[in-house]
C-alpha cells in the first residue's frame, strides 16, 4: 500500500467532510436567522436542553468550584499568595472552567440525545415524511436545536459561574478560614466586565458547535441502529473536541483585548 | 392517450449508487384518477423509483412530470410545486413519534399551511374518521398503536390536505391479512374519495390485485410488463409469471450462494 496514497485520500475525506460540516453550520446559522420559525419547536428545545441541564451544570460547577478552591489554596500557599484566591478563583471560573465544564456536560448530554433523536428519524424515514408534507426537515428539526442551544448556553454558564464560586465560596469560608464578605468583596472588585462577557461570548459558541455537531451526525446518519449508535458516540467526541479547539481560538483572541 | 392527459410521465429515468445501476430507464406514466401498481422482487429498485418520482431523491438522468411540468431537477421550487399536490404513505407509517396522532394528521396544516390549532384539530379528527378510527385516538402518541392503525394514522395524515397524486410505499408489508384488506379497502375508498391519481409499490400480490387499476412490473431497473390486474394470471410474460406464482425458479435468478 502507498503511504502517499493513502495520507492523500485520508486528507481529501477529512477536508470533505469539514467542508460538508461548514457548509451544514452555515445553512443552520442562517435557518436559525431567516427562518420562518416554529415557536413550538424551538421552545421544546430551550426546555430540553436548557433547562433540563440545568442540574448536571450546576452540579458539575459546585464541585469544581469547591475543588478549584483547595487547589488555588494549597498551591498559592506556596509563595504566601493564599489572599487572592478569590480573585484566582473568579477568574478561572468565569473566564475558562464555567463556559468550558459547562459546555463539555451539555455536549455529552445533549449532543448525543440530538444525533440519536434525528438519527432515528432519518432511519425510519421521518425525515421523509416531513418533506413530502411540505415542510424542510433542516428548518423544522435542525434550525431550531441550533438556535435554543446558542441561546440556552449563555444562560446555562452564567449559572454555572455563580453555583461554581458558590462552591469555592463555601470552601473557602467553611474550610479555609476566609472571610465571607472579604470573599465577595474580593471577586466583585476583581472581576471585570470583559471576564464575564467573554465567557458568555464563548458560551454561546459552544452551543452553536454542541448543536451543529449533534444535529450534523444525525441529519447524515443511515445504516440502521448500528448507523444511529455510531453518529451518536461521533457527535459528542466531535462536539468535545470543537468545544477545546475552538476555546483556544477564542481565547488567544480575546486576550488580545 | 395523449401525453397532456397523464399526471405523471417518467421517461427514462436513470439511478445508481456507485457501482450499482438501480434504475436504467424508467418509462412509465398514470393517468389522473388512476391507480397505478409497482410490483417487484426485493431489490428490484422500487423504492428508488417511488423516491425520484416523489423528489426525495434526484435521479441521474431522465424526466418526472407532473401536470407536464419537470420535477426532476430537484430544484427547491420543484420540490415544494411537488409536495403541495401529493401525499404519501410509508412502508414503516413514518409517524412523528414526538408528537400525539392528531398533530401527525395535522402537521402540513399546522407547519406548512399555517392553520390555526384548532382548524388542524378538526380537520385531523374528520381525517381519522375517515379511515376508521375513533377521535380519541388523535389523542394517543403513535407508539401507543399497533401497527394496523399506525398505517391508517399513516393514511389519514397524507389524504389531510386533499392531495391530487398519493404515493404508497409498501402499504400492506407487515400487516395480517385481514388488516392488510381493511388497509387495501381504504386506499381505494380514499383514492377515489378524493379523484387522485396514485402510484403505490408492492410485492403483495392481493394487495396489488385489488387496488391496482394497472400493474407494471420493474425487473432489473426497467418496466419489463404493463397490464390490467385480471391480465396478471396470462401476462405471457415469464418473469411476471414466475414473480405472480412465486416460484423460486424461473428467469428470476436469486442471489443465493449455496455451500
Amino acid at each position: 500500500m502507498n503511504i502517499f496514497a493513502v495520507t492523500g485520500s485520508v486528507t481529501i475525506d477529512a477536508l470533505r467532510e469539514t467542508g460538508r460540516m461548514a457548509g451544514f453550520a452555515g445553512r443552520g446559522a442562517f435557518a436559525s436567522i431567516l427562518g420562518p420559525f416554529y415557536w413550538r419547536a424551538f421552545f421544546s428545545s430551550l426546555i430540553r436542553i436548557g433547562f433540563t441541564s440545568l442540574p448536571v451544570v450546576g452540579l458539575t460547577a459546585i464541585f469544581t468550584g469547591a475543588a478549584l478552591a483547595l487547589n488555588i489554596y494549597d498551591g498559592s500557599l506556596r509563595f504566601n499568595a493564599e489572599t487572592f484566591l478569590p480573585q484566582i478563583l473568579g477568574v478561572s471560573i468565569v473566564r475558562e472552567l464555567g463556559p468550558v465544564l459547562a459546555a463539555l456536560m451539555v455536549a455529552g448530554r445533549c449532543s448525543s440525545a440530538m444525533a440519536a433523536e434525528l438519527g432515528t428519524m432519518r432511519v425510519t424515514e421521518q425525515i421523509d415524511a416531513m418533506s413530502t408534507l411540505s415542510v424542510d426537515p433542516f428548518k423544522y428539526l435542525v434550525a431550531p436545536r441550533i438556535l435554543a442551544t446558542t441561546l440556552a448556553m449563555p444562560i446555562l454558564v452564567l449559572i454555572a459561574d455563580i453555583i461554581g464560586v458558590y462552591g469555592g465560596y463555601l470552601v473557602a469560608v467553611y474550610g479555609l478560614d476566609f472571610s465571607g464578605p472579604v470573599f465577595i468583596r474580593n471577586i466583585s472588585e476583581f472581576l471585570q466586565d470583559r471576564d464575564v462577557i467573554s465567557g458568555l461570548a464563548k458560551a454561546g459558541v459552544f452551543g452553536f458547535l454542541i448543536a451543529v455537531m449533534g444535529c450534523y451526525y444525525g441529519y447524515r446518519s443511515g445504516g440502521g441502529a448500528q448507523g444511529v449508535g455510531a453518529a451518536t458516540r461521533t457527535a459528542v467526541v466531535a462536539a468535545a473536541v470543537a468545544i477545546l479547539a475552538s476555546n483556544y481560538v477564542m481565547t488567544s483572541f480575546l486576550v488580545e483585548f | 392517450m395523449s401525453e397532456t392527459s397523464h399526471t405523471i410521465t417518467v421517461r427514462g429515468l436513470h439511478k445508481g449508487f456507485d457501482n450499482n445501476q438501480v434504475l436504467r430507464g424508467v418509462d412509465i406514466d398514470v393517468d389522473k384518477g388512476r391507480s397505478l401498481v409497482i410490483i417487484g422482487g426485493s431489490g428490484s429498485g422500487k423504492s428508488v423509483l417511488l423516491k425520484c418520482i416523489v423528489g426525495l431523491m434526484k435521479a441521474d438522468r431522465g424526466t418526472v412530470e407532473v401536470d407536464g411540468r419537470n420535477i426532476a431537477r430537484h430544484t427547491d421550487s420543484d420540490r415544494r410545486y411537488m409536495t403541495q399536490r401529493t401525499g404519501m404513505l410509508f412502508q414503516g407509517s413514518a409517524l412523528f413519534d414526538s408528537l400525539k396522532v392528531w398533530e401527525n394528521i395535522a402537521f402540513r396544516l399546522l407547519n406548512a399551511d399555517r392553520k390555526s390549532r384548532k382548524e388542524a384539530h378538526a380537520r385531523a379528527i374528520d381525517c381519522l374518521a375517515q379511515v376508521g378510527l375513533a377521535p380519541e385516538i388523535g389523542d394517543l402518541q403513535p407508539s401507543a398503536l399497533s401497527g394496523g392503525m399506525q398505517k391508517r394514522v399513516s393514511l389519514a395524515r397524507a389524504i389531510a390536505s386533499n392531495p391530487e397524486i398519493l404515493f404508497f410505499d409498501e402499504p400492506t408489508t407487515g400487516l395480517d391479512p385481514i388488516m392488510s384488506d381493511v388497509i387495501n379497502n381504504l386506499i381505494i375508498e380514499r383514492v377515489k374519495a378524493l379523484g387522485a391519481s396514485a402510484i403505490s409499490i408492492t410485492h403483495d400480490m392481493a394487495s396489488a390485485r385489488k387496488i391496482a387499476d394497472e400493474v407494471a412490473m420493474l425487473y432489473q431497473g426497467r418496466i419489463i410488463w404493463r397490464g390490467k390486474p385480471e391480465e396478471l394470471e396470462n401476462s405471457g410474460n415469464p418473469m411476471v409469471d414466475q414473480f405472480v406464482n412465486g416460484r423460486a425458479e424461473g428467469p428470476i435468478k436469486m442471489a443465493i450462494r449455496r455451500s
